[in-house]
């Protein structure tokens, strides 16, 4: 009960922000209300126990983005750039790829059986006393998934428990499997048994070419902001 | 609340107690607001009572480095009650807005930086098991509350309409914005050594002795330790890195048009998050709420278990002294930190803007990045030898860590599946 009410106040709060940000024309004021968008946004994160992802929205969007955001305009801050105003055309072409991105997710929403998840859903009215029960039944049933090797229809019916209590067991837990996950571990996805597959691809390895282009990003912005200042040098010299 | 951890709540307590007396709705109901109304009591009176003895602190130690007394009425003697003085005069104080300002954002932004403080407060273990917000990635989430409070600031400072608050903001955004990066890389170094993310688990496994802490596990977490404390320095914007205030150039940087229960309202946020900067370094590298030593450690592990079910039922007395004595000694470190800061404010002289950041991006991050490595290596290069102590997905380093369960001022009760304790997901999760 209370559950759904905080998710209600949070998921106004978060498409309330996103249309004052629309709808101000100040671009400080726009950050601020941004700031209200993504932090509910995080705490709609939080409530669903994903604490990582509501923890990397904090840290990366409200404490990273905006604030540099602010910053830039407070470098820039005079005149045409503080307020915004919006030509029509610019008004149809927000608006368009606004109505693509609605029927993008209403046709995701449809696409999803959302019978079947409602078994998935209950797992988290759990206690931890029931999540340590859970962890035990899913002991169980990992052996039976390992003795109906050869029958395919008990195979996939255990198959299908075994995820939904894997999902039971986790609620909140996210951060170790996000770790396994990167390593190519994925005990809720049972990837790893199938038969004639191997270890599932981890994602360590892309996630560390990013970072690096990341960092190249980085010494290539340093460079550029240097590389003034040394030609101004280079011609007083000759001077 | 997960996994070794596994304790109970307020909440399941409470439902506990209450599950016979009505529907299984409605009591859910009742229990978690009462968990968190207990919650938000305890840690709004911590934020609250904390930066009012350490303003007190403030200037009591200011004064006697200047060869001052410092306030010396109120309150008899030393002046305890100064704050308390202060805080009703400033209340008193006309509101005022300049015309300039964009009032909206100059009214909310001491409230956007009070709450980013208050917001850390929730997922600090201030003893075994007692967290607002019990949080398996804990550290992280910390370190991402911890630089929002910049955003007040900013917000403040652009608001006000005045040329001091805009520079004294734009300072204070380059210096967050970069004194960030050493910050998360030196709280890897401990992170890295425990192998976990959960301050809960970081703090238990160095219980045991003072050899445990982990600033003592390495030379580089030794190293790290002081990077460390100097760049939460620097992220509380406090001397000799308060450039955003910086009174002899600025006038009073971001809260120069600020006065009466907003300028307070300023400083409550900063004089906690001192604390909370302190305390994430007492918990990482200085042993929690562990005392270090050997005979009162000893001597508290002998009345764990001590008085079971005493008042009520499912509620152990002796965990609970021992947790309260955790806490103590957790405020008391951390307390002893932001003396620290208090002290090298009042000696130091202010760095300049270039300084900040040249401190920061040429010396404080590469050597965060050294230590990092060094802290990653140290365990592979030992591994052959004897120094060799158990560092990754091991147990716990700390003698009394394997007491823990009971440790606990409640003992895990067998709590009905059917009952109440499923409602709340994060809120509520104070373990007692």
């Amino acid at each position: 009960m209370i559950e759904q009410f905080l998710f209600a106040v949070f998921a106004v709060l978060a498409c309330g922000g996103a249309i004052a940000v629309a709808a101000t024309q100040n671009v400080v004021r726009m950050a601020l209300w941004l700031v209200v968008s993504l932090g509910s946004v995080a705490a709609l994160f939080f409530l669903l126990h994903a604490d990582f992802l509501g923890a990397a929205q904090l840290l990366i969007y409200v404490g990273g983005t905006v604030v540099l955001l602010v910053f830039g305009v407070m470098l820039t801050a005079s005149g045409p750039t503080v307020q915004i105003k919006t030509s029509p055309a610019e008004g149809f072409l927000g608006a368009g790829v606004g109505l693509l991105l609605l029927s993008v997710l209403m046709f995701s929403v449809r696409s999803v059986s959302w019978i079947d998840l409602e078994s998935r859903v209950k797992s988290r009215n759990l206690s931890q006393n029931v999540a340590d029960a859970i962890a035990g039944q899913l002991a169980d049933v990992s052996e039976d998934f390992a003795s109906h090797e050869s029958d395919p229809a008990l195979r996939s019916s255990a198959r299908e428990s075994r995820e939904i209590l894997v999902a039971r067991s986790q609620a909140g837990r996210t951060v170790r499997q996000l770790g396994m996950a990167f390593y190519g571990l994925r005990p809720d996805r049972d990837l790893n048994h199938a038969p004639g597959s191997r270890l599932a691809p981890g994602y360590l390895l892309p996630f560390e070419i990013v970072s690096v282009h990341l960092l190249v990003v980085l010494v290539g912005a340093a460079y550029l902001a240097r590389a003034k200042r040394r030609v101004d040098a280079g011609i007083t010299e000759d001077l | 609340m997960h996994g070794p951890l596994a304790s109970l709540t307020i909440q399941q307590f409470l439902a506990d107690r209450l599950a016979s007396l009505g529907s299984y709705e409605l009591v859910a109901l009742v229990v978690f607001l009462l968990a968190g109304l207990v919650h938000a009591t305890f840690l709004i009176s911590l934020f609250a009572v904390l930066p009012m003895v350490y303003i007190w602190l403030e200037r009591k130690v200011a004064g006697r480095i200047q060869d001052r007394l410092g306030p010396t009425r109120v309150g008899g003697k030393f002046g305890w009650l100064q704050t308390l003085a202060d805080g009703i005069k400033l209340i008193q104080k006309e509101d005022l807005i300049p015309a300039s300002a964009d009032s909206m954002i100059f009214r909310a932004s001491p409230y956007l930086a009070a709450v980013a403080s208050f917001a850390a407060f929730m997922v600090l273990p201030i003893s075994d098991g007692w967290v607002g917000v019990a949080s398996e990635c804990g550290a992280f989430l910390i370190l991402a509350i911890l630089s929002l409070e910049v955003f007040g600031i900013i917000l403040a400072g652009y608001s006000s309409g005045s040329k001091w608050a805009l520079f004294g903001a734009m300072r204070e955004a380059a210096q967050m914005v970069s004194y960030e990066i050493p910050m998360a890389i030196c709280a890897l170094v401990p992170l890295v050594i425990a192998g976990s993310l959960n301050l809960q688990v970081v703090g238990r496994m160095q219980s045991g002795g003072f050899w445990n802490w982990f600033i003592f596990h390495d030379p580089f977490a030794f190293f790290a330790f002081f990077c460390y404390f100097t760049v939460a320095t620097a992220s509380v914007k406090r001397a000799p890195f308060d450039l955003a205030e910086a009174e002899s150039e600025l006038v009073a940087g971001f809260h120069t048009e600020y006065s009466g229960f907003r300028w307070s309202i300023f400083f409550l946020a900063e004089y906690a998050s001192m604390f909370a900067v302190s305390g994430v370094a007492v918990l990482l590298f200085l042993g929690g709420w562990d005392t270090g030593l050997c005979f009162p450690e000893t001597l508290l592990s002998g009345i764990r278990g001590w008085g079971e079910d005493f008042p009520v039922r499912g509620f152990v007395l002796g965990g609970y002294l021992i947790n309260l004595f955790g806490a103590k000694v957790f405020i008391v470190k951390a307390s002893l930190l932001v003396l620290v800061q208090i002290w090298v404010r009042w000696t130091l002289p202010r760095l300049r803007i270039d300084q900040v950041m040249t401190t920061c991006l040429k010396y404080l991050v590469p050597i965060s990045c050294v230590l990092f490595l060094g802290a990653v290596l140290w365990p592979l290069i030992l591994a052959s030898s004897d120094l060799r102590r158990p560092v990754l997905f091991g147990s716990p380093l700390g003698a009394h860590a394997s007491l823990a369960p009971v440790s606990n001022g409640l003992v895990a009760r067998q709590v009905n599946p059917e009952d109440v304790s499923g409602i709340a997901g994060n809120a509520g999760r104070m373990a007692r």
